[in-house]
């Protein structure tokens, strides 16, 4: 039989206010513990929660920005539970009101389909503390996270491979960047990821036995945890077990799932109205004014690079599926003339770079100014292409000037045509074959050739002046 | 007369005509709280250094012109309120070392004013209980006759104001624990309308219900300490707008010839004290003598109110309540197996009788599969209620009625059945779910024990209620004072 | 309605508390009557009835997104009783 899986995502991002959302701690991550508490978010006795106005309004542009309805009428409710990291013992919510409802986010398969993911809803709420079990005799609570505005992006069930998931939170991520409403750098924390997966025989409505999976640490894990479990479901299913509901933990090193095991008895969250605030009411002026504020969207970003600049699609797609890359490309464009050779380098070696560490865009230091200096260092002559690529290299790793690197490393292009045909001389006498090649007509020889004077010259020299040399020298 | 037998506009007199001084008068309130104290028990700290550093300070405030109504007067703060670097222990074990790191808004409001703090009022655990028996301290003796209860949650509050501790205290009503308490104590006391006065500092107990207000020895003093209380507060989410806020003491008139005052039939049915019934009736007179027109009216969901206040006033607080977990601060437990039980065991040992029995109702009534039948349905009722006060509200402007259905009972007499410890707030418990401002005063003796009569008005009319507590009050002349029945005095 | 020993004891765990047997009695009882008496709510039809979670009808109250300086970590931390390295302290928690 064939089985596919019923996949759904909930994405909690912290906004980028620059305060808490109950009271005006900062939210600036890291910090030494505890030292960014005040008696609200400690929960003291007879302390009040009082909303933060931008993060009504980072929420609403982020439904705006994810095709959702904004509510007119919202309100904050309690959700009752008992753990360190929740100082009041309750997390300030939201229940059957949410800020935004009803969205949804295009994404585009491998095979070019296009599909829509629908968005249940988008709801604010606190963050908890962190909880560090180091020590040997205890654990310890750091607050200062503690009352971080989050949002809550709940999908539908409407994915049906882990390779739509990952596109959907490509996606989703890009669009909370693009509308500056999230850093969502998930090794900060700033994006943490939620699934609940479940399969079926294709062609059935009915749900299967759904599964939750946590610790999911980056796009790419929820992609394998989402393979690995859809097999083991499927297994199950085809081995006349039963599927039982509970939440799996992704286990990065030996890439399985493992059951959680809770002691914990079912939660009863025990949600109520929070009498400490008032309701939220978004008027359509309000809305509209929060809608103007919204900046360029991916695909109108798209459009505009490829006639703007005109770089191919594919290359403008691939820029601007991230708001920090599209970024760093725009400013290059402003500090360069050709914006062709930017999207190439981008799409060459920063990504190649990226991908083999494993970093995020911004987490790379080259500032757009030093690449335009790089570009203008091939073109005035002062190093060659390929001595281009390692001085980017040491920049995208070190952040230094372009110049600095090549002054350090002595990596000047080699122009001068005594030095170089003093080179060419000593590798036509040391290659006879090629020679001999060359004079029977192999031009590929000479390709050889200056690759040999490239070596000799630790690529330093000018390609087109040493192929002109060889070529005097060889007629001679 | 004694200084400590002065209302607060009597003090200020003296202090702004510099006759005594604010040293003199702290000293003259802490050598009454040493004289008193040991009878009627109503205070849980003494803060008298505080109090003469504060006394000194506003002393100077004196010296440099800057005297207003409160400088100088001396004030019992109930003890769920937070003070900075002053213990605060809502009269639970749970918070029997917690000390604040900052001042409720009211404190710090009333702190900038130079009033002088002179000590924390005893109440019933958490503000839960209407006869300051669920203490985890002590009991509070009623000053008229000391084997009775002060009534609650407020009753330190109260029985400080009667027995001369302070020139005012301030207690906070959820039900009626400021109405209540004052009304078996004999003094005034006031829930102002929900949202007038911050709760930003006020250990909460029921957050859609709980409301700060003044207890004093006259109305006119009810009015100055509004004044200082009253308003906006940005940290209060809840508290209204700076519109809202008046004078108060422009509203202390005599003449009330044309109020419409109503008195629902339902408040004489049963339950009421045959005592307490006469008391009222002759006062409805009084009003009537004064030219007011007297109406009756009809509020038929009030029957409803104490079922939906139990329902609501417990669930919030079961959430409320449940940070009290000893990490943060509060009782701890020694013996637990791990994190859960360390929860369990904490909470148990820190908690009293009552307040678990409301923490239980609250979860029970907000838990899986209850909410709708319990709390959804409470906060309908509420609805109905509501709409209630409007209906009477159109043909009355202020309503009036029994404070409580009988004065002091005996300490003990109800403890074992909290049924009946809840009827004694069957009065004043609508007016928190309606979130009205309701003031009591005495209007009488029944069996040598104080009567109170409460006013009720619309949201924010503080002041009409205040006009006709004050006409009343000049034309009633109650002036008994306490007698320390059963005391060693 | 009423309310059950079983249930009595789900709802005291949801709450965090402990009871020994004669508590357990005792507020079974309690609860019991006090359910009871809260039942009377139910002869009331409320199916058109808005709820009200706030009695003075007021909306969109907000702060303004800046920062003001936190609290010393010392003030933070004074009424803990377990407490290292700047953190509160709990017992071990196994993930
Ligand atoms: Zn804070």
């Amino acid at each position: 039989m064939n089985y596919e899986a019923v996949i759904g995502l909930e994405v909690h991002a912290e906004l980028l206010t620059k305060t808490k959302i109950f009271c005006s701690c900062t939210t600036e991550f890291g910090g030494e513990p505890n030292t960014h508490v005040c008696p609200v978010c400690l929960g003291l006795p007879g302390t009040l929660p009082v909303l933060n106005k931008k993060v009504v309004e980072y929420a609403v542009k982020a439904g705006l920005a994810l095709n959702c309805e904004i509510s007119k009428f919202s309100k904050m409710d309690r959700k009752n539970y008992f753990y360190p990291d929740l100082p009041k013992a309750y997390q300030i919510s939201q229940y059957d009101l949410p800020l935004c409802k009803n969205g949804y986010v295009e994404i585009e398969t491998s095979d070019g389909v296009k599909k829509k993911i629908g968005l249940t809803r988008i709801h604010i709420e606190e963050d908890a503390g962190k909880l560090m079990h180091e020590n040997i005799d205890g654990s310890l609570v750091d607050y200062n996270r503690t009352g971080v505005p989050l949002i809550e992006i709940v999908s539908e069930p409407d994915m049906r491979t882990p390779e739509e998931a990952y596109l959907y939170l490509t996606k989703l991520k890009s669009v909370l960047e693009y509308s500056e409403v999230s850093d969502c750098k998930m090794q900060e924390g700033s994006l943490r990821v939620d699934t609940n997966v479940s399969v079926r025989p294709v062609g059935s409505n009915e749900f299967g036995t759904k599964i939750e999976l946590k610790n999911l640490n980056s796009f790419k894990a929820v992609q394998r945890a989402l393979e690995y479990e859809i097999k083991r479901q499927i297994k199950l299913i085809e081995n006349g077990e039963k599927i039982v509901q509970e939440t799996r933990r992704w286990n990065e090193q030996k890439g399985v799932t493992e059951s959680m095991r809770s002691k914990e008895e079912a939660h009863d969250y025990r949600y109520f109205p929070e009498p400490d605030l008032v309701p939220i009411i978004v008027s359509d002026e309000w809305k509209e004014e929060i809608r103007k504020s919204l900046p360029e969207m991916p695909e109108h970003k798209k459009e505009r690079f490829v006639s703007q600049y005109g770089i191919p699609e594919y290359d403008a797609s691939i820029i601007t599926s991230s708001k920090p890359l599209a970024d760093f490309f725009e400013k290059c464009a402003l500090e360069y003339s050709s914006a062709k050779t930017i999207s190439n380098w981008i799409m060459g070696e920063m990504m190649r770079l990226l991908k083999d560490t494993g970093k995020e865009i911004d987490e790379v230091p080259i500032k757009p100014h030093q690449m335009a200096s790089l570009l203008n260092l091939i073109d005035n002559g002062t190093i060659t292409g390929s001595i281009a690529k390692t001085v980017f290299e040491e920049m995208f790793m070190t952040g230094k000037n372009p110049d600095d690197i090549v002054e350090e490393k002595g990596l000047k292009q080699l122009s001068n045509e005594d030095e170089l045909r003093e080179i060419a001389v000593k590798v036509i006498k040391d290659n006879p074959k090629s020679v001999e090649d060359y004079k029977n007509g192999k031009e590929k020889a000479l390709g050889f050739l200056v690759g040999q004077m490239m070596k000799a010259t630790k690529g330093k020299a000018n390609p087109q002046l040493a192929n002109k040399l060889l070529r005097e020298e060889l007629s001679k | 007369m004694e200084l400590h037998e002065l209302k607060i506009h009597e003090l200020h007199e003296l202090l702004k005509n510099k006759e005594v001084s604010a040293v003199d008068v702290t000293k003259a309130y802490l050598e009454r709280i040493k004289e008193v104290e040991p009878q009627v028990d109503a205070l849980i700290s003494i803060t008298e250094e505080y109090a003469l550093k504060k006394a000194e300070e506003a002393d100077k405030m004196i010296q440099d012109g800057n005297i207003n109504d409160l400088t100088g007067i001396p004030v019992i703060i109930k003890d769920n309120m937070c003070t900075e670097n002053i213990r605060t222990t809502c009269a639970s074990k749970m918070l029997e070392d917690f000390v604040p790191p900052y001042n409720a808004t009211v404190v710090e409001n009333l702190s900038n004013l130079g009033a002088v703090m002179v000590g924390k009022a005893n109440l019933d655990e958490f503000a839960m209980g209407s006869s300051t028996e669920n203490s985890a301290f002590k009991t509070t003796k009623n000053p008229w006759d000391l084997s009775r209860v002060p009534g609650g949650s407020s009753g330190g509050s109260a029985a400080s104001v009667a027995a001369d501790e302070c020139a005012f205290s301030l207690g906070s009503d959820t039900g009626g624990s400021i109405r209540q308490p004052a009304s078996l104590c004999g003094v005034v006391g006031m829930k102002p309308t929900y949202g007038l006065v911050s709760r930003y500092g006020l250990v909460a107990f029921a957050s859609s219900l709980d409301q700060i207000g003044p207890l004093t020895k006259d109305v006119t003093d009810c009015a100055i300490v509004l004044n200082a209380i009253a308003g906006h507060d940005p940290k209060d989410s809840t508290s209204v707008d700076k519109m809202r806020k008046k004078d108060y003491k422009e509203f202390l008139k005599e003449d009330i010839k044309g109020i419409r005052i109503g008195y629902a039939k339902e408040f004489f049915g049963e339950g009421l004290d045959d005592g307490v019934r006469e008391s009222i009736e002759s006062s409805l007179k009084i009003f009537e003598s004064l030219g007011a027109e007297i109406k009756e009216i009809s509020l038929p969901y009030l029957d409803y109110a104490l079922a939906a206040y139990y329902i609501v006033s417990s669930a919030e607080a079961s959430s409320n309540l449940a940070r009290y977990d000893g990490i943060r601060y509060g009782h701890v437990a020694t013996n637990y197996e791990d994190l859960i039980d360390m929860y369990m065991v904490s909470r148990s040992e820190g908690f009293g009788k009552e307040v678990k029995r409301r923490i239980m109702l609250g979860t029970y009534a907000l838990s899986s599969g209850y909410y709708d039948a319990y709390y959804n349905k409470a906060l309908k009722v509420r609805t109905l209620i509501k709409k209630d006060y409007e209906k009477a509200f159109e043909d009355v402007d202020v309503i009036v009625g029994p404070t409580s259905p009988t004065t002091a009972f005996k300490i003990g007499e109800r403890v074992e059945d909290p049924l009946a410890m809840y009827l004694a707030d069957v009065y004043t418990v609508p007016v928190n779910i309606a979130g009205l401002p309701g003031l009591s005063l005495p209007c009488g003796l029944s069996n040598d024990l104080p009567v109170g009569l409460q006013i009720v008005g619309r949201h924010f009319d503080e002041g009409i209620v205040l006009n006709a507590a004050y006409a009343f009050e000049k034309a009633c002349n109650f002036n008994a004072k306490p007698s320390f029945k059963g005391g060693a005095k | 309605m009423s309310i059950t020993k079983d249930e009595v004891i789900h709802v005291a765990k949801l709450a965090r508390l402990k009871f020994t047997d004669e508590e357990l009695e005792m507020y079974s009882h309690q609860l019991d009557n006090i359910i009871k008496y809260v039942d009377k709510l139910n002869e009331l039809n409320t199916d058109d009835v808005e709820p009200t979670a706030h009695i003075v009808p007021i909306s969109n109250v907000f702060r303004e997104d800046e920062v003001m300086p936190s609290m010393d970590r010392e003030k933070i931390l004074m009424n803990a009783k377990e407490k290292e390295d700047g953190c509160f302290k709990v017992p071990k928690i196994i993930e």
